[in-house]
């Protein structure tokens, strides 16, 4: 790695740093500044005004607001996210710890799903291109994209959990099961867990295959224009030779930095597949701390999703700028 | 989340804009009209878009019933989860709960599907336009002062970029639900504060090239101001590509709006298509198999969507005719 590669790559990673800061300052101001007491709900009206003196200052709202971004900062580093509202006696921590498991556990097989069978449709309709199935590939493709994706879990729910009840219809397992799950390996050994995940990795990868395959296509109608593609057609390789050595290789490289992005992109971007399956992840759990006003909670669960989103930027950059030196840093509008 | 507008059009510098000769006004015309007489799919798009066009706004005088009130048969009982009577098999009736008024059903609270969906044509098409004409406005004014000006300017923008790039859209939205009222615009403001980001990069990085042409220093040389060369010279050279990523948003704004009320963070007073899946997927509609309820708000959803994406190719085939053969 030469020098000036190591510190583009400082540069890059200080910059990352750069904007989750200002994300958490205005992730900061967002809850501190909202026209509503962060504890209004909390706070009964019954309340004597000394009771809420004591709980303001419980949670540290009676200091001056600078002071208090301080504190919070100083916290952060400490991955010290606070206490929820929600669940008594739990810290954030605790509830975010529990469900960052389930939501990488779906986003992963998902997108691993998605982009085996992307890039092998891709390849496929680059090579059928003006054909009657590309066309109709391609169609139902775009379909995938544009169906709402709650939509279609709801179908899928409809037929195969409550029409023909082959598959369970929400949550990682039943309490009696979960009950036995001591560590996180013995929730992945267990056949029940991975009954449970059926549905929403199929429809999250349904959701997602549409990307890698309209990328692949396009990269390898791009590839196969080169020369040097023509030239190994020309050495009398097969088709399927050139198609899968030559060109698909090389097509490659940006599917890979989708990849990449979409591993954030798509763990922020849960949400909606969480809350139809009911499926224990930090998505769920967004939607549920907000709906109870549980601030502590939402914030800690957004700051997770972004720190996700901000590292796995920084990694497609880095990776970009590696594989294939030419490209600058603006591979992030590809995917956002 | 995916913008559709990335997945072809990824890179300017790769297939460069079409530069075209002649007025302003007249070039962003010749364009429009060329994107819908060369693809049919995209004049498809448009003929979707003015269909459900005309139902949102005749939406008071085609539905027959007002989607938010429960409705009563002529004994006084609630007409609830009344099915449609095009699905009764020869020999039942309205005693077995299928329902000759309502083309639809109705709902568990016994509101008219039909005149629902209907209504929910309003939101989509009100939240689609104007979360995409913000997104295209703002993401075409800071690439057009970013790439023009360069510098410090360019710095700002692209590092506030950076930092709209690293938080999570859906999140943000949910968040930000949770301190104004709810409404529908609470999409629309997110949108705008979010999604320019794609728009006003690909658009720095056309005006990047499009400054370095002759017209441009002419302009220049005989004394118009920034400002001029940026809004009357520059603009209408890159403005399709605001109608490319303006189309996309159109799309992206209708889904999101969707999952949003879907989430239940919408209001409640107003009908969309995501706020009646919502209804349906909390009644538990699913374990009932109530088809009828749930199918129909999804296809519009999807039609809708696929619009928007239509048009968007559309514009990319005509602005990068590099990709036309693809």
């Amino acid at each position: 790695m030469s020098r000036g590669v190591a510190y583009y790559i400082l540069g890059r990673f200080l910059q990352s740093v750069m904007v989750l800061w200002i994300i958490v300052t205005l992730l900061f101001l967002l809850f501190r500044l909202a026209p509503s007491n962060p504890l209004a709900s909390y706070i009964d009206t019954t309340f004597t005004k000394q009771q809420e003196a004591a709980l303001l200052a419980r949670f540290g709202l009676d200091k001056p607001l600078g002071e208090q971004y301080i504190i919070y900062l100083v916290n952060l580093l400490k991955l010290d996210l606070g206490d929820t509202f929600s669940y008594s006696g739990k810290t954030v921590l605790d509830i975010l710890g529990a469900d960052l498991p389930n939501t990488i556990y779906l986003t992963l097989t998902s997108l691993l799903l998605a982009y085996a069978v992307g890039v092998l449709g891709g390849i496929v309709m680059a090579a059928l291109r003006g054909s009657w199935i590309e066309r109709l590939g391609t169609t139902f493709t775009l379909m995938t994209r544009a169906a709402p994706q709650f939509w279609v879990g709801m179908l899928l729910l409809t037929f195969f959990a409550f029409q023909w009840k082959l598959l369970p219809s929400s949550g990682i397992g039943p309490p009696m099961v979960r009950y036995r799950w001591e560590t996180e390996w013995d929730k992945l050994m267990s056949p029940v867990f991975w009954r449970h995940m059926i549905l929403p990795t199929f429809t999250l990868a349904l959701y997602l295959h549409g990307l890698p395959l309209l990328l692949m296509r396009s990269n390898m109608l791009e590839v196969l224009d080169q020369d040097y593609v023509t030239m190994s057609r020309l050495a009398g390789y097969s088709e399927w030779r050139v198609m899968m050595q030559t060109a698909a290789r090389n097509a490659m490289l940006p599917v890979l930095t989708a990849l990449t992005l979409g591993i954030g992109y798509s763990i922020g971007g849960n949400v909606v597949i969480e809350h139809v399956f009911s499926w224990p992840g930090l998505g769920r759990t967004l939607v549920r701390a907000v709906q109870q006003a549980d601030y502590p909670l939402a914030q800690g669960a957004f700051f997770l999703i972004a720190v996700i989103i901000v590292f796995m930027n920084f990694i497609a950059d880095i990776m970009y700028s590696l594989l294939d030196p030419r490209v600058g840093a603006s591979a992030q509008a590809q995917v956002s | 989340m995916q913008q559709e507008a990335s997945v072809r059009a990824e890179a300017p510098s790769k297939a460069a804009i079409q530069f075209r000769q002649g007025s302003a006004i007249r070039q962003l015309w010749e364009t429009n009209l060329e994107v819908f007489q060369r693809d049919r799919m995209a004049l498809f798009g448009l003929f979707i878009f003015a269909v459900f066009a005309i139902v949102a706004i005749f939406a008071p005088q085609i539905a027959p019933n007002n989607p938010l009130t429960p409705l009563k048969n002529n004994e006084g009982d609630w007409i609830k989860d009344a099915m449609p009577y095009w699905l009764a098999e020869p020999g039942e009736d309205e005693a077995e709960g299928y329902s000759n008024t309502f083309l639809l059903g109705t709902t568990n609270i016994g509101r008219d599907i039909y005149s629902q969906l209907i209504h929910g044509s309003r939101s989509a098409l009100l939240v689609g336009f104007s979360a995409a004409a913000a997104v295209a406005v703002i993401g075409t004014v800071v690439g057009l002062l970013a790439g023009y000006y360069g510098g410090w300017v360019d710095a700002v923008l692209m590092r506030a970029a950076d930092v709209a790039f690293g938080i999570p859209f859906i999140p943000f939205i949910i968040v930000i639900s949770a301190f104004m009222d709810p409404s529908i615009w609470n999409v629309v403001v997110a949108m705008a504060v979010l999604l320019w980001r794609d728009t006003g990069r690909v658009i720095r990085s056309q005006v990047l090239v499009i400054k370095e042409q002759a017209f441009v220093s002419a302009a220049r040389v005989s004394g118009a101001s920034d400002l001029r060369i940026i809004f009357v010279y520059i603009a209408p050279s890159i403005l399709p590509l605001s109608f490319l990523y303006g189309s996309f948003a159109i799309a992206w704004a209708i889904l999101t709006e969707a999952s949003v009320s879907f989430l239940g963070f919408s209001d409640p007073e107003t009908i969309s298509w995501g706020f009646m899946l919502q209804d349906a997927f909390n009644s538990l509609a699913l374990s009932r198999e109530a088809f009828y309820w749930i199918v129909p708000p999804g296809l519009c959803i999807m039609l809708t969507v696929m619009a928007g994406f239509f048009i968007g190719r559309g514009y990319e085939e005509v602005l990068f005719p590099r990709l036309r053969r693809m």
